[in-house]
């Protein structure tokens, strides 16, 4: 957050208050108007995210697609505001907390600001995160790091990083004024192990840091440009990669973010202006997401809201996915390159005809030559469904060849709940209500008509590679998660997802 | 047959099918090179799954067409599969004006080439219905199991009486192309049958069974007495 960041508080009030409306079905449903997330977090299948505002505002989750507001986090604190000796290091206010699971134990860091550049970050500690656990209580860690107001840092945006490959625990914090830094926690409590070492600047000219890990690399990843400003708001997020914890961190062309470097991660795009605050949300199985917050949704009114979308990497970076949109695809087994089609005999585009395209005979002499032939519509089921089957139909794969069987129009479902950063989808032939669905012997079937049952809706996960996961909403007669697999090349089922397998990828592809 | 046939391999197929088209010659040709008289009684499945023993039916002519409307006539024509006793080597079957003979075969391949088979007994290859029946000995009983098969051309293939899996329209035999639903094999005897129609061309198929995570099953043996 900046240093002009005392707008954002009060922005929030107002995002509050505006997503008590109907929302669009864009980037997450229900309340997901927040400023300065922290990292998504699951606990019992509920995910829990925090924010920036009076008292820290708590958004809940129960699967991670339809958000609600549910008060803030120092109702659960003694006192209900920070500790006396925070407010002495920083201030009153509340912002861009981060939040962590070590061991049994949740830490919850929040800036409290003062007059910035003067600013501490404070530590709840925590064993719930659910408000309606009698264990739920967070209690005052005190302050963990500060700025005086005249050093070159700005101690507020705390971001979290548990070191899976050797259990230690980080901090990187700081906003513009001065550096990102990074000190190393005592896993145990929270608080800073080594008080008396001095921080390490990792980076500059930037703000919300935090830092991940990926095959050996370490990855500073922060906010470039301005917030607070709705769609005039020039947040992006960079990043560089170091092979140490305490970097040095560089960018893509080599230049050290001590030194103002960072490839770009995620700009504006879509309908959504001013990327910031990203935030790892790692769903196992290879299964990876990330949480930002976009400065201005124009779909909702150009307030600030919480996003969660696909994590992919590429040549060693992180790379920021697209949750699928509703709209017409070819499914097609990345194991195999055959296309998931209701199993019927298919007609050629155009209907049969001899070859064509190679130019025919030479002219007469003196002719002029023929005009080229017209252009093939694309075909319609309409045309070519008389003879398919009218109840439920099987499914097979093929070579894609544009026929009408071929194309899945996938269409996202309101108030049929969904999963991390998108809705369920009903996956049916285009133009028709023909519905995939899972059924009791872990098949497929196509069935007449579309019922929301379900069997008939749809998750749709991208992975790391950028291929897609598919999987029922459930199995009839099974608890066991189930993905669309392809055996062999013209048989597709459902089976266990398995990471290191290509069975369970499939691209969807626009016709 | 391949469906990217450049020029080159259509004159190819094209002589093949005029050769295929050409009245048998009176001097017998040389066996198949892919193929032998079983030399036991039982033939465990190859390292890699693939059934390797195999009874054939000479090939019946039927109209060459590969949709699914045409091949599924072409099997139901004059063959009600599901009851008709197992064959054995030599047995003959009279359909239309021509009697046929079963004949008992091992592959040294993983597929089993109907070409080489039908080419060495001075029948047609091309625009031909063929019928394969082995029968696949499980140590114990097997669930979840999945037949796998690749044909050239179309093919459809029965498991112990019930239809497991089908591939329409014109392709090459690819390993696991076509892979039936989950299904379950008893301890013992099961009797497998296919029906492969060629158009024109190379004509063979290949078969085996897959575990409930998709490895070959190795512990089968290919029998042709399942009575």
């Amino acid at each position: 957050m900046t240093i002009t960041d005392a707008l954002a508080s009060r922005l929030v009030v107002s995002v509050a208050a505006a997503c008590a409306l109907a929302a669009p079905l864009i980037a997450l449903d229900g309340q997901p108007g927040l400023h300065d997330p922290s990292t998504v977090i699951a606990e019992n299948g509920k995910y829990y995210v925090y924010a920036t505002g009076n008292g820290l505002p708590m958004s809940i989750s129960d699967d991670g697609w339809s958000w609600r507001r549910a008060g803030g986090v120092m109702q659960a604190v003694p006192g209900g505001k920070p500790g006396a000796a925070v407010i002495a290091r920083g201030g009153n206010n509340t912002w861009a907390p981060d939040v962590i699971k070590v061991g049994d134990k949740y830490f919850l860091y929040y800036a409290a600001p003062g007059t910035q550049p003067k600013a501490a970050i404070g530590l709840l500690v925590g064993r719930t995160l659910d408000p309606g656990s009698p264990d739920y209580t967070w209690e005052d860690g005190g302050p963990v790091v500060w700025s005086d107001g005249v050093e070159d840092s700005n101690a507020i945006d705390p971001g979290v990083f548990h070191d899976p490959t050797n259990g230690t625990l980080w901090l990187t914090y700081g906003s513009y004024f001065g550096y990102i830094r990074l000190v190393e926690l005592n896993p145990k409590t929270g608080t800073r192990l080594h008080p008396d070492r001095t921080p390490v600047d990792v980076a500059i000219n930037s703000e919300a840091s935090i830092m991940i890990v990926h095959d050996g690399w370490y990855y500073l990843l922060v906010t470039h440009g301005s917030c607070c400003q709705g769609a005039n708001s020039s947040y992006n997020i960079r990043m560089g990669r170091a092979r140490k914890v305490t970097g040095p961190f560089l960018d893509n062309t080599g230049i050290d973010m001590l030194q103002g470097g960072g490839k770009l991660f995620l700009g504006s795009g879509d309908r959504y202006v001013g990327p910031g605050h990203f935030g790892l949300l790692d769903l196992g199985d290879g299964v990876q997401k990330f949480s930002c917050h976009y400065e201005a949704d124009l779909d909702r009114g150009g307030i600030s809201v919480l996003d969660i979308r696909p994590l992919l990497w590429r040549e060693g970076w992180p790379v920021a996915g697209d949750n699928v949109k509703s709209g017409t695809y070819e499914i097609e087994s990345a194991r195999t390159g055959t296309a998931l089609e209701l199993a019927v005999q298919g007609v050629p585009v155009g209907g049969a005809r001899g070859r064509g395209g190679r130019g025919g005979g030479p002219p007469a002499p003196g002719a002029a030559p023929p005009p080229p032939p017209p252009p093939i519509p694309a075909q319609d089921p309409s045309q070519v469904s008389a003879n398919w089957p009218t109840g439920a139909a099987a499914v097979r794969m093929s070579p894609y060849m544009l026929q009408a069987q071929q194309k899945w129009a996938i269409t996202a479902v309101a108030d049929a709940g969904g999963y991390p950063g998108s809705p369920f989808f009903k996956i049916t032939i285009a133009g028709t209500d023909r519905a995939l669905a899972a059924t009791a012997d872990g098949e497929l079937a196509v069935l007449p008509a579309f019922t929301g049952a379900p069997e008939q809706l749809w998750r749709i996960d991208q992975l790391a590679d950028g291929t897609y996961r598919v999987m029922p909403k459930a199995v009839p007669n099974s608890k066991v998660p189930l993905s669309l697999s392809a055996v062999g090349s013209s048989m597709p089922t459902l089976a266990k997802f398995t990471p290191d397998s290509d069975r369970q990828r499939w691209n969807l592809r626009m016709p | 047959m391949t469906v990217r046939m450049n020029l080159w391999l259509q004159i190819v197929a094209a002589s093949m099918l005029v050769a295929a088209q050409q009245p048998a010659p009176a001097a017998p040709r040389p066996p198949a090179a892919t193929l032998t008289r079983p030399a036991s009684a039982a033939k465990p499945v190859a390292a890699d799954g693939f059934i390797q023993r195999w009874l054939l039916l000479e090939p019946i002519r039927v109209p060459g067409q590969l949709t699914e409307v045409a091949v599924r006539g072409a099997v139901e024509k004059d063959f009600p599969v599901t009851a008709t006793p197992l064959p054995k080597d030599g047995d003959t079957l009279a359909i239309g004006d021509s009697e046929l003979k079963w004949h008992a075969v091992d592959t040294t391949n993983y597929n089993v080439n109907l070409y080489h088979f039908a080419y060495a007994l001075n029948k047609p290859t091309s625009n031909v219905l063929f019928w394969a029946v082995t029968v696949v000995n499980a140590p114990r009983e097997m669930r979840d199991v999945r037949l796998a098969i690749g044909s050239n051309a179309a093919s459809v293939w029965w498991v112990n009486g019930a239809e497991a899996t089908a591939l329409y329209n014109d392709r090459q035999a690819v390993i696991d192309d076509g892979v039936s639903k989950r299904l379950t094999l008893k301890q013992g005897a099961n009797v497998i049958r296919a029906a492969i129609v060629n158009a024109g061309g190379a004509t063979d198929f290949c078969a085996r069974f897959l575990d409930e995570i998709d490895r070959p099953i190795k512990t089968l043996t290919a029998t042709l007495t399942g009575r």
